[in-house]
């Protein structure tokens, strides 16, 4: 682990038996773990080449328990790091070992389904696909779609702003939100939004999305639904060059169509997952496009006749239209297949997400592929070229000395590229600890000192996941301060008061 | 003592004015063209500063689907460079300016931020924050920062971007946004059902956008409101209508239309609006046309979509005019300007779980009732403290949003 946490504070150490006396009064004993062997299942999440011991788990089941456990902690001054499904891959729910980890795995009630408003609330805890399940009957789902799915938890949705394969269209986790229940570190349980549509004041729903649990813990999630598109359609398009694959990406956007999903895979990914699941894709292709598109029927047909004649135009190798939902989803299961592919051809392997315009594609592959013969270490690519996502998987052996520190600073320069090129360090995964302190090539250190005065305003202790997201720690009252420097006056015809 | 408009030359000179006034704690009111000055509480500030100047397309990447623009760049000048690539702001953008007793086509990018407002096809695009990818702005502090990005998906840092939409340039002063950009539809039909009341218009806007037909955009009219649309299709039958939008490739606008007129038949006799028609008509209802005449009080009130018809009678019945928008989510009002009856429609929003903003009102109505919503106390508390850290001297447009300072 090369990367540098908060010091413990000796004294919550210290005072770690008084401080369990204390939470055993607000959880029941079953909803406490506090000896080695259980705290190891919670110290890491998705990230998994850092870890760490927790002070202790809490499992509460209750907003009213996650009130009191966090006034319990402030009083205290035992940091909070909240926990969803722990599938993250930014090491946002890394725990602290003078922290207590807040898991909200009871959270997994939905508490209302409302088909008149189109919308549905649930507790944090409950899965994303379980919204979607939940209403399936009825036509409906819940859109945004991260590829963890089946595990991950909603509540963990809105502290990364997850996203997925049909973004492009219909948005991250932000654009459906409707509605949050959130606990500050002071205890005090605020409700923002609703089941309306805009909200009034200040956009709260906007700043906590995204805020990688630094800001509050959230105990209730109210999300829109939609009706389920009448058609799929699916394409897969091989081409012979990154360079045309990237156009093509480009022409169907241009030409006025909005694909629900429109995925690329390099030469490598390809070969690795159809060794892996035999989706039956082209080998002999330098870059393959899954395209998909839903909506009305006709509108589909048609708009897939103009992605295969721009395709076409574009001299792609292979054009596929799936036939049958079976074909469909074999054009799928190779993309879905990637991150387990690449675990059986690489000991480890380290995933990456950064965006980047789609226009640079080529050219940002191209200088990675210069950047991975450097550090000695393969990159597979995969990447939401719709949106401009890249996810490219360093291969690296955890037991080879040196090895993860050259995925590591692999990562660093891919990240750094996506920067230069205006592009931005995260996606969808988020910053958590993995880029934290990358931030700076990307940020002034007047925005992120602002980004951490909204975080004062939330936790002015600074208690709430620390060592995350920023890589310089201010206290409150120091950000708080404004240098004001009298006397130099840019406009020296104004009046003087 | 005379105030000043300050025009800043660049983003340097309005971070020194900024730094300069918190250090003196002189209060400056930020406005873009001035087309939305009267929405909110009176600003007492000795100064203003006119972002009007700071305009022009930064950057336009029609394959990218984003326009980067100086925050006093018209909507107008951003339509007419959108148009050339057959692009669009999907959020519908509204022109307020005649509401608001100014001139039409004024409104820029910044103001139509600021206050996060979005048209018709919120209801299917999302709204205008939803549409924000990233901003440059100063301060309350005199400091320059940079937000979000120029790329459709990015969690990288606070969503500070979409934390300034809708803040009334009560945070910081936006200089530069980039936008998320759509294609504009091919072909637009909107089909209207003539003769509902509120609640069986309200029960076929859930059922179409229930429906798998994509409807871009469904409002309720009241009869006198109708009668007063330039499109004779809305305003001949004399009777209230719904109208619901479709739109997206030829074909399959068609189809969907086809679909739709058959449901929509079983509630009421229908007619349908074609591309000018119906262009003309979702413009009204975006602009508040209906309440154009300044004689009245205009509230806007956010409510669950099904709650729009309750909200709709309950206004009636209060005195007021109401008409429904964003599939019975938004609810126009019009009355009679009296505290009394502006706190008993606010009440009906608070009642419903939504909540009211009084769009147009005299000074006297809002010196007695806030234009924005109350916020309880643990969110109001939250939103000072928000506002404490970016602008802690309290100069950045005091008092607009009430209950922030």
């Amino acid at each position: 682990m090369t990367i540098a946490m908060p010091q413990p504070d000796q004294g919550v150490l210290a005072a770690r038996d008084g401080f369990l006396g204390e939470l055993a009064a607000i959880v029941p004993p079953d909803n406490l773990v506090t000896d080695e062997a259980g705290l190891k299942t919670y110290e890491c999440d998705g990230l998994s080449a850092y870890r760490e011991l927790p002070l202790a788990v809490a499992l509460p089941e209750t907003t009213a328990e996650v009130a009191r456990i966090l006034d319990l902690c402030r009083r205290h001054r035992v940091k909070v790091v909240p926990r969803g499904s722990g599938t993250g891959l930014s090491g946002g729910a890394l725990p602290l070992r003078d922290g207590l980890l807040l898991g909200l795995g009871k959270f997994n009630r939905i508490l209302d389904i409302d088909y008149a408003n189109r919308c549905v609330t649930v507790q944090p805890g409950v899965t994303n696909l379980a919204i979607s399940q939940a209403v399936d009957h009825r036509g409906f789902y819940y859109a945004p779609d991260p590829s963890s799915q089946l595990a991950c938890s909603i509540g963990g949705n809105v502290a990364e702003n997850s996203g997925g394969v049909h973004c492009l269209k219909y948005g991250v986790t932000t654009n459906n939100l409707l509605g949050l229940e959130i606990v500050l570190m002071s205890g005090d349980i605020v409700r923002i939004g609703g089941k309306h549509m805009d909200s009034d004041g200040y956009d709260l729903l906007g700043i906590v999305t995204g805020s990688e649990g630094l800001l509050g813990v959230i105990t209730e999630v109210t999300v829109r639904i939609l009706p389920k598109p009448a058609s799929v359609s699916t394409l897969l398009i091989g081409f012979d060059g990154l360079v045309p694959a990237g156009e093509c990406v480009a022409g169907i956007i241009a030409s006025g169509i909005i694909p629900a999903g429109l995925e690329m895979m390099d030469r490598a990914a390809v070969h690795a997952t159809e060794e892996f699941c035999q989706a039956g894709y082209p080998l002999d292709v330098e870059a393959l496009l899954i395209c998909e598109l839903d909506g009305p029927s006709p509108e589909v047909g048609e708009l897939a006749d103009r992605v295969e004649k721009i395709a076409g135009d574009l001299g792609a190798r292979v054009i596929r239209r799936a036939a049958s939902d079976e074909e469909r989803e074999r054009f799928w299961l190779g993309r879905k297949s990637a991150f387990p592919a690449v675990g059986r051809m690489s000991p480890d392997y380290y995933c990456i997400d950064g965006t980047i315009p789609r226009g640079r594609l080529a050219e940002v592959l191209t200088r990675m592929e210069d950047l991975s013969t450097r550090h000695g270490l393969g990159v597979v690519n995969v990447f939401h070229a719709g949106d401009g996502n890249l996810h490219p998987l360093i291969m690296y052996d955890i037991d080879k000395p040196g090895d993860l520190e050259r995925a590591e600073a692999l990562a660093r320069d891919i990240l750094t590229l996506c920067v230069e090129v205006g592009g931005v360090l995260s996606g969808e995964h988020g910053i958590g600890v993995e880029k934290r302190d990358l931030m700076g090539t990307m940020f002034s250190d007047a925005d992120l000192k602002q980004q951490q005065r909204v975080k004062c305003a939330f936790d002015p202790d600074g208690l709430l996941n620390p060592g995350k997201v920023f890589p310089v720690l201010h206290r409150c009252a120091e950000l708080g301060h404004m240098h004001v420097h009298r006397g130099q006056v840019p406009f020296p015809d104004l009046p003087r008061f | 003592m005379t105030g000043k408009t300050f025009r800043p030359a660049d983003e340097t000179e309005l971070a020194g004015l900024v730094a300069w006034a918190a250090s003196d704690g002189v209060p400056l009111e930020i406005i873009g063209s001035g087309s939305k000055r009267g929405l909110g509480h009176a600003i007492a500030a000795d100064h203003v500063v006119d972002m009007s100047e700071r305009a022009g397309i930064v950057d336009y990447e029609p394959a990218e689907l984003v326009l980067t623009a100086e925050a006093g760049t018209t909507l107008s000048t951003i339509e007419t460079h959108l148009g050339e690539a057959n692009q669009q702001m999907a959020f519908d953008p509204p022109d307020y300016g005649p509401l608001l007793g100014h001139a039409a086509a004024t409104a820029t990018i910044g103001g139509t931020m600021a206050g996060n407002l979005s048209g018709p096809r919120r209801v299917s695009a999302g709204a205008a924050r939803d549409h924000a990818l990233g901003l440059e702005a100063v301060t309350g502090r005199g400091e320059v920062i940079r937000a979000g990005g120029r790329v459709m998906k990015n969690v990288t840092g606070y969503d500070v971007t979409r934390l300034l939409c809708g803040s009334w340039g009560t945070l910081a002063v936006i200089t530069r946004l980039s936008i998320k950009v759509l294609p504009a539809p091919e072909k637009t039909r909107t089909l209207l059902v003539t003769g509902l009341t509120p609640s069986a218009g309200c029960r076929v806007m859930d059922e179409v956008l229930a429906s798998p037909h994509c409807v871009s955009a469904a409002a309720w009219l009241p009869a006198d409101m109708a009668s007063k649309s330039d499109v004779g299709y809305v305003s001949s039958p004399g009777a209230a209508v719904t109208a619901v939008r479709i739109e997206g490739p030829p074909a399959s606008v068609l189809a969907r239309h086809d679909s739709l007129r058959s449901m929509l038949a079983t509630h009421g006799p229908v007619e349908e609006l074609h591309g000018h028609n119906s262009g003309v008509f979702w413009k009204e209802v975006r602009d508040v046309a209906a309440f154009v005449e300044p004689e009245a009080a205009v509230m806007r009130l956010s409510v669950p979509p099904a709650s729009g018809a309750v909200a709709c009678d309950r206004v009636t019945a209060a005195g007021g005019q109401a008409f429904l928008d964003w599939g019975g989510g938004l609810v126009w009002c019009a009355f009679k300007p009296s505290p009394g009856t502006a706190t008993a429609v606010r009440d009906i929003a608070t009642g419903l779980d939504g909540h009211a903003t009084l769009i147009r009102a005299d000074g006297e109505l809002k010196a007695a009732v806030p234009v924005f919503h109350p916020q309880p106390a643990e969110r109001r508390d939250l939103t000072r403290r928000i506002r404490e850290g970016f602008d802690p001297c309290g100069i950045l447009n005091p008092g607009r949003m009430g209950m922030v300072n």
